[in-house]
């Protein structure tokens, strides 16, 4: 049979294998034939690994460690680095027998907002080529997108899982934090990363996270799931309280066409019963960036302290000594935004800047984290943009590194407060794909999928992209 | 908020990395209008609140001390740019 990997949903995909009308090596056969036909010029994928299995193909990022498999996270400093173990996120993907389609291209560990800072350069967006899949998950929105993978798990910082979702027109789930596992997910920033899945619907969406989540005694800093993930069904919105952030609805950059887009969204849901007004996160979205610049690179600066030319990846030619060996091997190694935001992180680390800079915004984040609560008093979800633009050209603002940070404006003032967040495609603007952002309490991740579903099949959005219909 | 080349030279041996020569400016530059953004945080008065550090109210997480095999000699070497008598080689600290 011809499988549409375009259209095709895990769900259903999983249906085809149950009922035989599909085998296993059929089905990876599809996905290749499809890599061939559209990866070179997609460039999804950094390593296809092609397996065959029992379960529905994945995409995983390629900052997601997979024994025996290549994973550089994007970066020079990993070329060549073959994990000898598991994260746990993807022990539990082969746990239900989901073959590995490929790593997906991403930012350089996970730093970026269009895939251009990866070392192996960018991946390009279904919906026009010319144009950047987002990120830093951007590899695996457009694998997605593109028909290359019917499903694919992404990580999120400021934005990475949501972000790409949204400009390829993709369901991304960034959860709560503390319920995925980040052991063996190399790291970024280890008070924010998440990892999540990218699908075409929701309940693939729904079902995929089902898998990943919960408590694992490798990673101390995850916690056991409040309640059982459920597979969403719900067909309307009744009772259900919605807040209208002012400031992440007005925020300067917000493309006219995104926001007609979104407001026809919050209409959907008062239409579904849903009872929608106004709220206000004044300081969050005020200060949230620059709140996240410096915890951010803060973080990473250490966590990349790691890569040093020693036990794994890269190590500069002749060194003349051990801090020679070290200083060029990381300079060498890490591309521009990843020295940039370790010597960022450094400083504001360093001593006589500390209280200053890093101390001050983690004060920052506490007024974050207060601003939500008093929302979510009055209100059981919160709905924004996702990006304040749909996917914007190739180069257009990969030299300007602070127009480029504007991209998460909208999706870093919930991450710094640990709240998942949901993308949901909810029309075009100019051709390309709108996201909607539906923000929720921690926890509250089978509400979110709930109110996406019904909202999803109240919007009827078609996740293929125009050009490839 | 401008960042002087002496404190860039500095943050960069900290960090472990070596900025070539011609490039310091550049750096310099790109670092000081990003200090100019993120300085904002000090606009606002904190003196009472508290740091958030992690959004979890986790304390300590405790679990079984039991023990486990570790990675294998071989295994944890498979990946070394130069290894040597079953461990990294590096230079000499200078």
């Amino acid at each position: 049979m011809t499988l549409d990997t375009l259209r095709l949903t895990a769900e259903e995909t999983a249906g085809l294998i149950e009922r035989r009308e599909v085998s296993p090596r059929e089905l990876t056969g599809a996905y290749m034939r499809a890599i061939d036909e559209r990866d070179g010029e997609l460039h999804a994928y950094l390593h296809v690994a092609g397996e065959i299995g029992p379960g529905v193909p994945i995409a995983i990022k390629d900052c997601i460690t997979t024994s025996g498999v290549p994973t550089t996270a994007g970066s020079r400093i990993l070329q060549g680095y073959v994990p000898v173990f598991d994260s746990t996120v993807f022990a539990r993907c082969r746990a239900m027998g989901l073959p590995l389609i490929g790593k997906s291209n991403m930012d350089e560990f996970a730093m970026g907002s269009s895939t251009e800072n990866s070392a192996y350069g960018p991946s390009r967006n279904p919906w026009d080529p010319e144009r950047v899949p987002g990120g830093s998950s951007g590899g695996s929105a457009a694998a997605v997108a593109g028909g290359l993978a019917p499903w694919a798990l992404g990580s999120d910082t400021g934005g990475s899982i949501k972000q790409p979702a949204a400009l390829c027109g993709l369901v991304g789930l960034r959860p709560t934090y503390g319920t995925v596992s980040r052991y063996g997910v190399i790291a970024f920033a280890s008070s924010l990363d998440q990892v999540g899945p990218i699908t075409r619907t929701v309940r693939d969406n729904a079902w995929l996270y089902s898998i990943i989540a919960g408590r694992d005694p490798l990673d101390s800093t995850t916690v056991d799931l409040p309640e059982q993930v459920r597979v969403p069904t719900a067909e309307s919105l009744n009772g259900l309280r919605v807040g209208v952030p002012r400031e992440l609805n007005e925020a300067e950059g917000i493309e006219p066409g995104v926001t007609a887009s979104v407001q026809r969204a919050i209409a959907l849901a008062e239409e579904l019963g849903a009872e929608v007004g106004e709220v206000s996160l004044p300081r969050s979205v005020e200060y949230g960036l620059a709140c996240y610049y410096l915890i951010a690179p803060a973080e990473a600066s250490s966590n990349l302290a790691r890569y040093d030319g020693v036990r794994y990846g890269y190590r500069a030619e002749a060194p003349a000594d051990l801090l020679d060996l070290y200083e060029r091997t990381r300079w060498e190694g890490f591309g521009a935004e990843s020295r940039r935001r370790i010597l960022l992180g450094t400083y504001a680390l360093s001593a006589g800047y500390y209280d200053a800079f890093y101390g001050q915004a983690q004060k920052v984040r506490t007024l974050i984290g207060q601003e939500f609560a008093a929302a979510f008093e009055r209100y059981d979800l919160l709905v924004s943009p996702t990006s304040p633009t749909v996917a914007f050209r190739i180069g257009e603002k990969a030299e300007n590194p602070l127009a480029m940070y504007l991209s998460d404006v909208l999706t870093i003032p919930p991450n710094m407060a640990g709240l998942p967040g949901l993308n949901i495609p909810c029309g075009l603007s100019e051709g390309l794909p709108v996201g909607l952002q539906l923000i929720g309490p921690q926890f509250s991740e089978n509400l979110l999928f709930a109110a996406g579903h019904a909202l999803e099949r109240a919007i009827g959005f078609d996740p293929v992209p125009e050009r490839l219909r | 908020m401008a960042i002087t080349r002496e404190q860039v030279l500095h943050v960069a041996r900290l960090a472990r990395l070596r900025i070539p020569e011609g490039e310091v400016e550049a750096v310099q530059a790109q670092l000081g209008a990003i200090l100019d953004a993120v300085s904002k945080v000090s606009e606002l008065d904190l003196a009472g609140a508290e740091p958030t550090s992690h959004p979890l109210d986790l304390v300590n997480t405790w679990d079984e001390d039991i023990s486990r095999p570790s990675l294998p000699r071989e295994e944890a070497l498979a990946n070394a740019p130069d290894p040597a008598e079953n461990a990294f080689r590096v230079p000499s600290a200078g």
